[in-house]
């Protein structure tokens, strides 16, 4: 009865290995209809980067599937108690090293070159046009710095938020300009597939195209705290004549306010 | 079986003078045999291994449950209101499960406890070239522990600054980040003074006959690893003792100008939180490799001896090995892709890194090799090595999503690079490590640990620790960020919650099998099987000494005819010939391993 039970083992354990490849790619195709995948993509360029993953994604699965089964079959075929064949007695086989040394070689290599100019495009390619906002990271808020009346960043009458709402028009390039008061953070777009670190005595900069409206989230994904999980943030794209229209109005809310303060002091 | 060559009686008497005996103290604690130190490493770090689990119980319970009391637990955690995590106690745990388990298990563990034991047993030397500093090595570790557990209790709390700690917001802790960087150079003296003794053991004490090339898959591991070591520690340590002056001297190195934090004066600066970044990197991605390549050597050996067939690749599988030791050291920006670095360095630390995971797919499809064709014994340390494959297989593939730029910018600090590191470390590392206990404890204790107890925690292991990092990887798609207190604050991860404590479960299970292993462990100890020489009839040089060896390892002075790998021969009729056993008359010459 044991002894029995000790044969199936071998198959057992096989079966157990087996589970990983199917596991790891049910995951995968359960995962959408949980609503787990990729969020939203609202910009220009995100796609391309979804497409690099899709294609790293697709790529790294198939060889994923393929070695996971081999390792599987090995493990069924060529068990101690299954098999009476002879074990082959060899220290290798150059050629197949050259196959299994080249054929990757030669993939990665290709990845690497092919990601290149999505790369120089989100990082190294920056529009040269006046910074849309100032982005200020600190302990625990987003600030931002709009513009005033004279439509210039960086003058006297310049405008700045601390209620966490990031407003930019979508369908045409914006550029930000991005620090940080304090510690690092990271100023994280989900739905832009944008991320940049924000280091104190640095100026970073992130452009990109919304090309839909609608409210996202602002992530700081660089721990900077205990309030890190709760400095959150929200961007709405609005269309380019009603970012107008918000910028007067933020303004106008900036006039009120000074007048306010001079008043309690 | 005639293993012990002719002049046995002779050379074992020139070994006796030894053999000598001491007190207690000498015996047990202040050792300078290596395989003493090496168990007290194993002990030392198996202890660490369960406070780092515990510490991960508490982030874990905070995912599933966010801000709700954690039973039994919480109250052990220090700086808890009624076991409610509170979101700096969160941030302390997420820093010092990830420091202990690094620092004080996962690297001690391979080069301190597995490179101590074997390394003179597997070469043929009496003991390491300088068991004095070997001593010290572990005793260096203590100061350490020391430090990072009293962080625990002093004001403030331990360290929060994350296991990376990136100026300036590390610098922003108190004593906590003083004692863990206290922690953190103490490891690595221990580390370094480690590495020097394996260098010289390895180069200047090999037995006759044992050649480079003979030499085991694990002794190559721990030989590269020491190499590493030796090289990037020094800028490890320099970048400590900075962000020490930094914390406690008033410099600037790691402060830009103008800075200041909590309402302080603003400080002179002049500094570069990016520079700190570089120098951590610069040691801890090699670090990466120190945590798996002695990992590799083992499972390398446990396969071979397991497949009853010789490794597939002996030569391709050394040239992996310091094919990895050697672009470890140009990858680290791949860390700081995001970090603000200039990004065109981006472009060429991209391409650095794409070409680190050709060795290890080498070595993957090697390890297939070997398999292949063999006489599978599924014993539990082959089922914790084949683990290791088909793991590794996972960890390898994850990275090289996070190696091409433009989508390490969307998953970067994101879930998916923690269920990377955890399929390398946890199901890569740690498992082999486990299956390294069953393998050698035989010859450490001169006992057979319960192999059926065996296989039911590789089993329960293997699939909960899937079960815990797999979706791991999804939640990362989703853009799920790392080291948050409560992610739900945002409203478009709420949906992850049952996810979340599905995992938790999971984690909490895998956490609570374990100890079917530490039973397992303790009881064969005193009560196991004795294993006698060669309890695996494995080829190894170390299986030719006693179980235990005594001091000074062999009762004979060994001779090496062939490498480690010789299962199956076609010159003997056992399937294994061990190193030492001397050709038969007349037999042709032995082939040279690697072919």
């Amino acid at each position: 009865m044991f002894k029995r039970f000790a044969n199936w083992m071998p198959g057992f354990w096989a079966l157990l290995f087996l589970l990983v490849p199917i596991g790891g790619v049910a995951t995968f195709v359960a995962a959408p209809y949980f609503d787990i995948w990729l969020p939203r993509d609202v910009s220009e360029h995100g796609h391309v980067i979804d497409g690099l993953f899709m294609f790293i994604l697709y790529l790294t699965g198939i060889v994923f599937i393929v070695t996971e089964l081999v390792l599987f079959y090995f493990m069924w075929k060529y068990s101690s108690k299954k098999t009476a064949a002879p074990v082959a007695y060899s220290h290798g086989s150059h050629s197949l090293e050259v196959v299994w040394t080249i054929i990757p070689a030669v993939t990665l290599l290709f990845i690497a070159i092919y990601q290149m100019d999505a790369w120089a495009a989100s990082k190294m390619r920056a529009p040269e046009i006046p910074p849309t906002v100032e982005v200020t990271g600190r302990q625990f808020n987003w600030d931002f710095r709009y513009p005033g009346k004279d439509g210039e960043l960086y003058t006297h009458d310049d405008v700045v938020r601390t209620d966490g709402k990031l407003y930019l028009p979508y369908g045409k390039e914006v550029l930000l300009k991005i620090t940080s008061a304090d510690v690092l953070h990271s100023f994280f777009l989900p739905n832009m597939r944008m991320k940049q670190d924000v280091v104190p005595g640095m100026e970073q900069s992130m452009w990109f195209k919304a090309t839909a409206g609608g409210s996202y989230d602002i992530v700081c994904a660089e721990l900077c705290g205990w309030g890190h999980y709760k400095m959150k943030g929200e961007v709405t794209f609005l269309p380019p004549d009603e970012f107008d229209a918000k910028l007067q109005e933020l303004r106008s809310d900036a006039d009120t306010m000074t007048v306010e303060v001079a008043e309690t002091d | 079986m005639s293993t012990v060559p002719v002049d046995s009686a002779a050379a074992s008497a020139g070994h006796a003078e030894h053999a000598h005996a001491g007190g207690f103290l000498r015996t047990y604690v202040f050792s300078l045999d290596h395989k003493i130190i090496g168990l007290q490493f194993l002990f030392s770090t198996l202890i660490w291994f369960i406070v780092g689990g515990l510490l991960a119980l508490g982030v874990r319970w905070q995912l599933a449950y966010p801000w709700r009391p954690m039973p039994i637990l919480g109250e052990l955690v220090a700086q808890t209101e009624g076991g409610q995590i509170a979101p700096e106690v969160y941030t302390m745990l997420v820093t010092m499960h990830a420091s202990v388990m690094i620092f004080f298990v996962i690297i001690p563990v391979l080069a301190g406890a597995f490179g101590n034991y074997l390394i003179p047993l597997m070469i043929g030397a009496d003991d390491m070239a300088f068991p004095t500093l070997n001593m010290l090595s572990y005793w260096f570790m203590w100061p350490a522990f020391l430090a990072m557990g009293a962080s625990f209790f002093v004001e403030g709390g331990a360290s929060q600054g994350g296991w990376t700690a990136y100026p300036p917001f590390a610098l922003t802790q108190g004593t906590g980040q003083a004692l863990w960087l206290v922690g953190l150079t103490m490891v690595g003296i221990s580390s370094m003074m480690g590495s020097v003794n394996y260098l010289t053991t390895i180069i200047q004490m090999r037995a006759p006959g044992m050649t480079m090339f003979r030499l085991p898959m694990t002794i190559w591991g721990m030989f590269i690893t020491a190499v590493l070591q030796a090289f990037a520690l020094p800028v490890l340590t320099a970048a400590g003792f900075m962000q020490m002056a930094d914390l406690q001297l008033g410099t600037g190195f790691f402060i830009p100008d103008g800075w200041s934090a909590n309402n302080a004066a603003a400080q002179s600066g002049g500094g570069q939180p990016l520079l700190w970044q570089h120098l951590f990197w610069f040691y801890s991605h090699p670090a990466v490799y120190i945590m798996i390549l002695p990992a590799m050597g083992m499972v390398s050996d446990m396969l071979s001896c397991f497949a009853r067939k010789p490794l597939f690749g002996y030569k391709p599988m050394v040239y992996s090995i310091a094919g990895i030791a050697g672009l470890g050291f140009v990858v680290w920006g791949h860390h700081m892709f995001v970090s603000g670095m200039n990004p065109a360095l981006g472009m060429t630390f991209m391409v650095s890194t794409m070409m680190i995971a050709l060795p290890s797919a080498i070595k993957t499809f090697n390890w297939l090799g070997t398999i292949w064709r063999g006489n599978l014994q599924f014993t539990t340390p082959m089922l914790f090595s084949l683990s290791f494959v088909s793991m590794f297989i996972i960890g390898g593939l994850s990275g090289i999503f996070m190696a091409a730029t433009p989508v390490d910018i969307f998953i970067h600090d994101t879930y998916y690079i923690v269920a990377h590191f955890h399929y390398v470390l946890f199901a890569g590392t740690a498992m082999a490590v486990l299956g390294a206990i069953y393998f050698w404890f035989p010859k450490m204790f001169g006992r057979m640990m319960n192999d059926s107890w065996g296989k039911v925690h590789f089993f329960l292991s293997f699939v909960l620790m899937n079960c815990v990092f797999f979706p791991m990887h999804i939640l990362g798609m989703q853009g799920f960020p790392r080291r948050l207190a409560d992610p739900y604050h945002y409203g478009t991860f709420r949906h992850l919650l049952p996810l979340n404590q599905f995992m938790s479960w999971c984690a909490f299970l895998l956490v609570g099998v374990q100890i079917i292993f530490v039973i397992n462990f303790f009881w064969s100890m005193f009560f196991g099987p004795r294993a006698g020489r060669n309890p695996w009839h494995a080829n190894g040089l170390e299986w030719q000494a006693p179980s235990p060896p005594g001091h000074g390892n062999f009762d004979f002075q060994p001779m090496i005819y062939r490498g480690p790998y010789e299962y199956n021969s076609p010159e003997v009729d056992e399937d294994y010939y061990p190193q030492t056993q001397p050709p038969a008359e007349g037999a042709p010459a032995p082939p040279e391993a690697g072919h």
